[in-house]
Formats: structure tokens, C-alpha cells, sequence
């Protein structure tokens, strides 16, 4: 990345290895169980939360000098709630199709931990173009572990990827269910993704021994 | 640490000020898109009743309406006829299909007779019976356009929800779920029985068709609950115009 600084270069990259948001921060955990079952709901919310986050964050921070410290996490609310009703509105008026795909996601947005948990831990203290990296890297991670999660959750549970039966047709008994494989219908079911998440956790802190808290 | 935001006055300045902002921004947004959004819902209302009714793009597996340039066309020719059933009265209204049906519900709770819309289409000389219904999921509302024809036999049905669990409540609009409601029955021996989404009905390819049951989608039991509740309490109210039918 010749563009940017060696510092504002980890804002993007620590988010996606040992800074993650879901891994590591705990942000966003609700919504990594809620829309994880299949990937293309998975996609969909990362791109969200990629703009929401950060055009947020940049709103934030430009803001960061005069919001008053008592209400401040009100006012990150409705900055968020009105971004993401905008968009909605615009959307629904101009690419209506899209919005029917979205507008599922606009409560999980506006209430999504890892949204509010950047405002606050960094776009409050930090200037604009640094808030944005922020807010790419942090989506961007957040999006990582959505992909990972929904990808085997997709796959195990309903034997599809992003709707293609990858693994045969589980009425008809082709492919692998010609041979007895079964879907694990628990795969859908949300606590699987706080185990899917958990195996993530360990497989990272196995790997980096420095992220282990005593 | 003092600075000049930390004061009272300046925060409930701030809190007004933001008020004011944020709530014209979205009062203009609203009044200023509305009418493209109305005409956006329009349009979708008719693409949904034509596809419950067959007139759609569907390819092998996934559901595609018609296009929006098309649909007002479309769904003059198809559509021959509109209903708003009221108790015996059954009068025709070219708007029916604009007939907000949650509110009619809301309505019909408060004593008031209830408005029924009826779409009657016509396509390769069959005739379709569409009702719009509307019922409550998991989460949040749920609704669908059912055809059927003078028997009150399924002839096609298109579902939608507004917030149901991506991939497992959310796929009453997958194709694979409403297409095993084609030449299910709603009646039993002649009185209204609805068709309940089934749990371990032994039939997932849903051959057997008179048993007033569709396979259940794993994992969206409290959807599918809401889908059968919905087609048994907003269509049985049909029945008796159905019955003046024959």
C-alpha cells in the first residue's frame, strides 16, 4: 500500500488479522449469528456495514469536536439510524429490487455493536481520513469472519453455496447424498455459529500465542 | 478537564439543533421520494399478482417476475377483473389491488365489515381467483398472492415476508416452497380446511395432493406456523364467495 502511511496501512490490516472485530473486540457478534446461514446474506451485510461504517465513522469524526460528551452515544445513534433510512429511502425509490434485499438488514444495522463500538473507541478521538480507513478495515474484518462463518454454515447445513447445489440434490439423492451424506440441519440453527466463531477464535490464538490473555 | 460542549446549556442546544436537522433531513428525504416509491410498490403489487397467476419470468429454479416496464400492460390483459367482497356485496373496483390489507384487518378488529379484494385473471382460457393475504412470521409480517381457481385448488402462489431469518424463514419465497402449493386443495369433503405447512409429512417432493399439507422448510418451524395460520384464518373468509361460484 504505497498510498498510505505505515500507520494508517494497519488500520486496514490489523482489523483483518489480530485486531478483528468479531475475534477479537467481540463487535458484532449478534449479527455474525443472526444472518450467517447463508452466504449471500452474509455478502450482503459486509458491503452494508462496509459503506455504513465508513461514511459513519467519517461523519463522526467531523463531528467529534462539538457533539457533547453526555449524549454522545445518542447522537452517534441518530447519525447512524438517519444514514441508514436515507439510504433505504433512496434505495427503495430508485433501485427498488435492491432495497427488497436489503431492508432486512436495516434494523441489524442501525443496532450492530461493531457500528457504535468504532464511533466510539475511535472516530470520537481521530480525524476523518483515519476514521474512514478505520471503518474499511474494521468492516472489512467483520466481513472476513461473515464469509468464513456463513460459507460452512451454507454448506454443511443446506449442501448449497450461495444457492447452487455444490453437493447434489438432497431429495433426488444425487452427488454425495447418493451415498448416505445427510445435511446437519443444526448447522442452521444460530448457536452453530457461535461454535463456528469459537473454532475461529481458537484456530487464531493457537496460531498467534501473544493474543492469549492470562 | 472544562470545556464549553460539557455545559447544559450547550448540550440541550445541541440536542434541539440535532433534532431539527436530522428530522427535516428526513421528513424532505421521505415527502420528497414518496411518490416514486408509491409507483415502485405499484408496480410490485401487480408483478406479485401476476405471478401468482403464472404470468412470470421464472427460468429452472428461482422466482422472476415480469419486468416493471411490462407490468401495467400485463396485468391489464390477464387481470379481467377486480372484487372487493363485503360481506354479500361483491362489487367490482378497477383500485382493488391497491386495498392495503393490514388495514382492512385493522379495521375488521374495530366491527367494521371487512373489504375483501379478488383479482380474476384469465390466461389460456383458465380462470384465476388471486386473494392477497397477510399473517405474522417469526419476526415480523408476512403476506402472500394466492390463485386458485373456482374449487379453491392452488393454481400458483407467490410468498414474501418482511424480515423473516435469512435462510431458513426467509426461503417461504424460494421457489421450492411455493411451488409445492400448485394443486394442493384448501378444501376437505367440501368444507374450507386450509393447507398446513407439515412437519414429518413424509412427502418431500409433495406428490400427494390432496392431503392439505405442504413439507415444512428445517429449522423456520414458527414461519411456517405463521404461513399455515395465515392461509387457514385470511382465506377462509373467501369461502362463501367461492360457494356462489358453482
Amino acid at each position: 500500500m504505497g498510498l498510505l502511511s505505515k500507520k494508517d496501512a494497519a488500520l486496514i490490516k490489523d482489523p483483518l488479522a489480530d485486531d478483528n472485530p468479531i475475534t477479537i473486540q467481540v463487535l458484532g457478534i449478534c449479527s455474525a449469528l443472526a444472518i450467517t446461514a447463508e452466504l449471500e446474506a452474509a455478502i450482503v451485510m459486509s458491503i452494508s456495514v462496509l459503506f455504513v461504517l465508513g461514511i459513519g465513522n467519517v461523519v463522526i469524526s467531523l463531528m467529534r469536536n462539538i457533539i457533547p460528551s453526555k449524549i454522545r452515544i445518542i447522537v452517534q445513534l441518530i447519525v447512524v439510524a438517519a444514514l441508514v433510512i436515507i439510504v433505504d429511502q433512496v434505495l427503495k425509490a430508485f433501485a427498488y429490487e435492491l432495497s427488497k434485499t436489503l431492508s432486512v438488514f436495516v434494523g441489524l444495522i442501525i443496532t450492530n455493536c461493531i457500528i457504535m463500538g468504532r464511533f466510539e473507541a475511535f472516530a470520537l478521538g481521530n480525524g476523518p481520513w483515519r476514521s474512514f480507513l478505520d471503518g474499511i478495515g474494521n468492516s472489512l474484518g467483520y466481513g472476513v469472519i461473515l464469509i468464513i462463518v456463513a460459507f460452512f454454515r451454507e454448506l454443511l447445513g443446506a449442501g448449497t453455496l450461495l444457492g447452487i447445489k455444490v453437493l447434489g440434490d438432497p431429495i433426488e439423492k444425487t452427488g454425495v447424498y447418493a451415498f448416505g451424506y445427510e445435511n446437519n440441519g443444526f448447522m442452521l440453527l444460530a448457536p452453530m455459529a457461535l461454535i463456528v466463531v469459537g473454532i475461529i477464535i481458537w484456530v487464531q490464538r493457537s496460531r498467534n500465542k501473544a493474543l492469549i490473555e492470562d | 478537564m472544562s470545556k464549553k460542549t460539557d455545559s447544559n446549556i450547550y448540550t440541550i442546544l445541541f440536542a434541539i439543533a440535532m433534532v431539527i436537522v436530522v428530522g427535516g433531513l428526513l421528513a424532505f428525504t421521505a415527502s420528497a421520494l414518496r411518490p416514486r416509491i408509491d409507483n415502485n410498490e405499484r408496480l410490485e403489487k401487480q408483478q406479485n399478482i401476476l405471478y401468482a397467476m403464472g404470468v412470470n419470468a421464472n427460468d429452472e429454479s428461482s422466482a422472476i417476475f415480469v419486468s416493471t416496464d411490462e407490468a401495467p400492460e400485463l396485468f391489464s390483459k390477464y387481470i379481467t377483473k377486480q372484487l372487493v367482497i363485503q360481506g354479500d356485496d361483491v362489487t367490482e373496483d378497477p383500485e382493488a389491488y391497491l386495498i392495503d390489507v393490514k388495514k382492512e384487518q385493522t379495521s375488521a378488529k374495530a366491527g367494521n365489515k371487512r373489504r375483501l379484494p379478488l383479482f380474476v385473471g384469465t390466461k389460456d382460457g383458465q380462470t384465476f381467483y388471486i386473494a392477497p393475504i397477510r399473517g405474522k412470521g417469526l419476526w415480523d409480517a408476512i403476506w402472500a398472492y394466492v390463485a386458485m381457481d373456482a374449487n379453491m385448488v392452488v393454481q400458483g402462489a407467490y410468498f414474501d415476508h418482511k424480515g423473516e431469518t435469512a435462510g431458513l424463514g426467509a426461503n417461504i419465497k424460494q421457489r421450492y416452497f411455493m411451488d409445492d402449493f400448485i394443486g394442493e386443495s384448501l378444501m376437505s369433503n367440501g368444507s374450507f380446511k386450509g393447507i398446513t405447512v407439515a412437519k414429518g409429512n413424509n412427502d418431500p417432493k409433495n406428490i400427494e395432493k390432496n392431503d392439505n399439507e405442504v413439507d415444512a422448510i428445517a429449522g423456520a418451524t414458527i414461519t411456517g406456523d405463521g404461513v399455515s395460520a395465515m392461509i387457514k384464518s385470511e382465506l377462509r373468509q373467501y369461502v362463501s364467495y367461492f360457494k356462489t361460484l358453482k
